[in-house]
């Protein structure tokens, strides 16, 4: 139905006026009075309309672990969490290493189409550090691969690193880095603080985290090349990461939802739900994340989602898998920690969850403000409601959310993907 | 009291319950009778996913020498990469009607998950997990202790106790610097900063990277096993050295004062944290601990069983 026409009633951009936009043709065709739009009528007074959020940073799981979650699965959680592009990323089994599998997981996305789908490629092979994955390959492969990481592992070899960050500058790639000295965290299991002395359970010291991004912004700022920053979790990164920029060194970065809201101190239940990689570190850590992404420091919000199936969590700590949910609740959790605490407006959380996200993947099509022209990738959410976190209503495949019981606001209600809709009140479109 | 976790969770009430009953239990277990039949009828499991044959024994005795029945549930295969063996267990021992189980697991916190997530119904007592705690072995340590310096009664307010040793690695350590610290005990806790737990500093007990200081102001010094494999995480450079700085010898007993006793939970490793005349000597009291372990563990699992009302008070 190519001429189809859909108008967002009454809905306020970024928060403010009520206007309709009208979607024609897989775009933005008009935004006009509200009322006076004509089609397939959304109503939507009262809600707010942002661009469809980019997550840089989820487990997807396929191929390998189809048991936690699919690309099907997947592509459903993050619909529904208002995500219109995923970054899948490529510790899977086999390793996202060759064209060949982030090419299948393209298809897989595509064949979904609940959402785009973007493939992250290894940067070494079998995720080994040591021998560069063919980098060149995924990106000219039909995914056409533009952030690559060796995320679950840090690339640690000071000369990969350096070797990668210039290899990716040819096709213009960024390498995304899982920050963890490997001698520094063997065995970590939390935190390492007075907490962690108590517990009885090995620390991951925020310093391993900390040399690791220092030497990389370094590194990037000496090849001139582009760095990321997974899931940045202490107060001092943040401190590097912002002396880097203020150098001009190309580096970006991104905090997860539940490291701008759970602290360590839940780990004293030993429930292997809190358990998670970079660790969940103090509520000094968390305020600084939090004035980090309001100043833009931190450049995206990225869930860093990663499913596990039940019985790798209902164990005891040590042998529990690291990982948390994260697609259906990163909108919930970002209204919680900065717009109801005023530290973001709409249009800056549309940035730090659209705009900069797209930009740092070169995700085409999405992260677009919302105006006349621009792709139809939108989200539209009910800022006032609230809901109780049910992880066994999840459309993942697991149900590892830390956030089970709680109440949260803000809800996902409509979504378009390139001016279909995926979302409809709430629930799946189709 | 439904399970024994972590030392830290008894008060002064009810640790000074626990060593009173064990003091009641040893005297009438010395006099006369050598069984109780106050757990008649009732099933305690020893599970044990680490290899502690002389924790388990004693465990064992104790349940034996009040009537229970006694499971040794050896769970084969420590590694942590079976963990989810741990649940499988316990759904196991739920359906055996399993009242107490005694647990020792190489992973901290595995007790707390046994107690808190659901899989049974039983009480646990933590046997040791990991490097977090171990609290009988506090409660028998306090037990010995105050049998020497307060003539078995009360708290240990004012006694000051060492230990020395690879502090970050132990179990026995966190119970004992809780415990000894509830009972009012003033605790110095010595090692190389490298053994010592990130945030020592907040512990309730003092720190000191020097033995010889601290012996002449102690009453007890408790020494903590070390692994010589330590040594190649570089924790210290040699056995030699760290023998030199740290381990308990002739020499150095006589800096502590003539009345102050050595205490070891075992194994001991002699010729590294203590030498052999040392461990041999009239003042080792290792011997008293072990058998202080079983009246210790006789008390614990009467009043975890029987004998504690809601109230606290004990029926015997
Ligand atoms: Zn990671
Ligand atoms: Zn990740």
């Amino acid at each position: 139905m190519p001429h189809e026409t859909t108008v967002i009633r009454g809905v306020r951009p970024y928060g403010e006026d009520p206007v309709d936009i009208v979607v024609a043709t897989g775009v933005i065709a008009e935004i006009a009075t509200a009322g006076s739009g004509a089609g397939r009528v959304i109503e939507a007074s009262g809600l707010i309309a942002l661009p469809g959020f980019v997550d840089i940073h989820t487990h997807l799981r396929e191929p390998g672990r189809e048991d936690a979650e699919t690309v099907e699965t997947g592509s459903r959680a993050a619909a529904l969490g208002g995500f219109t592009a995923v970054f899948a990323m490529a510790n899977t089994s086999p390793v996202a290493d060759t064209a060949g599998v982030v090419e299948q997981v393209w298809h897989l996305g595509k064949a979904t189409g609940l959402v785009d789908v973007f493939p992250v490629g290894a940067v070494t092979v079998g995720l080994g550090g040591e021998q560069l994955a063919e980098l060149g390959a995924m990106a000219t492969s039909a995914a056409q691969v533009r952030m690559f990481s060796d995320d679950g592992k840090c690339v640690h070899d000071a000369a990969i690193m350096r070797r990668a960050l210039e290899y990716v500058k040819a096709f213009d790639g960024v390498i995304a880095q899982h920050a963890q000295e490997p001698r520094l965290t063997v065995d970590a299991q939390m935190n390492e603080g007075v907490l962690s002395g108590q517990l009885g359970l090995t620390g991951w010291p925020g310093v391993a985290e900390e040399s690791i991004i220092a030497r990389d912004v370094l590194l990037a700022e000496h090849v001139d090349s582009r760095l990321h920053v997974c899931h940045v979790s202490t107060a001092g990164s943040v401190e590097v990461i912002k002396w880097a920029k203020s150098r001009g060194i190309k580096v970006t970065a991104e905090v997860t939802p539940h490291h701008l809201l759970l602290t360590e101190d839940l780990v004293a239940s030993y429930d292997p739900v809190y358990k998670v990689n970079p660790p969940l570190r103090t509520s000094a850590d968390v305020t600084a994340l939090r004035a980090a992404l309001a100043a833009g420091t931190i450049d995206a919000i990225a869930t860093d989602h990663a499913p596990h199936p039940h019985e790798d969590k209902d164990c005891e700590w040590a042998a529990a898998a690291f990982g948390m949910l994260g697609l259906q609740t990163a909108f919930s959790i970002a209204v919680l920690t900065m717009i109801n605490s005023g530290l973001l407006d709409w249009r800056a959380l549309a940035d730090r969850m659209s705009v900069r996200p797209a930009r740092i993947g070169r995700a085409l099509g999405h992260g677009h403000d919302l105006k006349v022209g621009a792709p139809a990738n939108i989200c539209v959410v009910d800022p006032g409601a609230s809901w109780v976190v049910e992880p066994a209503t999840f459309a993942s495949k697991s149900r590892n959310s830390p956030y089970a019981g709680m109440t949260l606001p803000g809800k996902v209600m409509h979504v378009l993907k390139a001016g279909k809709p995926t979302v409809e009140c709430g629930d799946l479109a189709c | 009291m439904r399970h024994l976790l972590s030392a830290g969770d008894l008060n002064v009430d009810s640790a000074c319950l626990i060593l009173d009953t064990a003091a009641q239990l040893a005297s009438v277990t010395d006099r006369t009778v050598k069984k109780f039949p106050t757990l008649r009828g009732r099933t305690v499991v020893n599970l044990f996913f680490e290899d502690s044959t002389r924790t388990r024994i004693s465990f064992e005795i104790a349940a034996k020498r009040l009537s229970a029945d006694v499971i040794n549930f050896a769970a084969k295969g420590s590694s942590v990469s079976k963990g989810e063996s741990l649940k499988d267990t316990a759904l196991t021992l739920e359906a055996m009607g399993a009242d107490a189980v005694v647990i020792r697991h190489g992973s901290s916190g595995a007790p707390h998950r046994l107690a808190t997530a659901g899989w049974i119904q039983g009480s646990v007592v933590n046997a040791g997990d990991g490097t977090h705690e171990h609290p009988t072995q506090a409660l028998l340590d306090a037990f010995t202790i105050r049998h020497h310096l307060r003539d078995g009664t009360g708290d240990l307010s004012g006694v000051r106790v060492a230990i020395v040793g690879d502090i970050l690695h132990s179990r026995v350590a966190r119970s004992n610097v809780l415990l000894l610290r509830t009972l009012g005990a003033h605790v110095t806790v010595v090692a190389p900063p490298t053994l010592m737990p990130y945030g020592v500093s907040q512990w309730p007990c003092a720190v000191s990277y020097d033995l010889d200081e601290v012996l002449p102001h102690v009453d007890a010094v408790m020494m903590l096993r070390v692994q010589s494999e330590r040594m190649h995480a570089a924790y210290f450079p040699s056995v030699n050295e760290y023998s030199r700085r740290y381990g308990l010898n002739a020499l150095r007993m006589g800096l502590l004062p003539p009345h102050a006793i050595v205490l070891h939970p075992g194994p001991m490793n002699r010729g590294m944290e203590i030498s052999a005349d040392v461990a041999d000597g009239e003042r080792a009291v290792m011997v008293e601990q072990v058998a202080n372990g079983v009246s210790i563990r006789m008390a614990v699992l009467y009043l975890l069983l029987g004998g504690m009302t809601d109230d606290g008070k004990k029926e015997i």
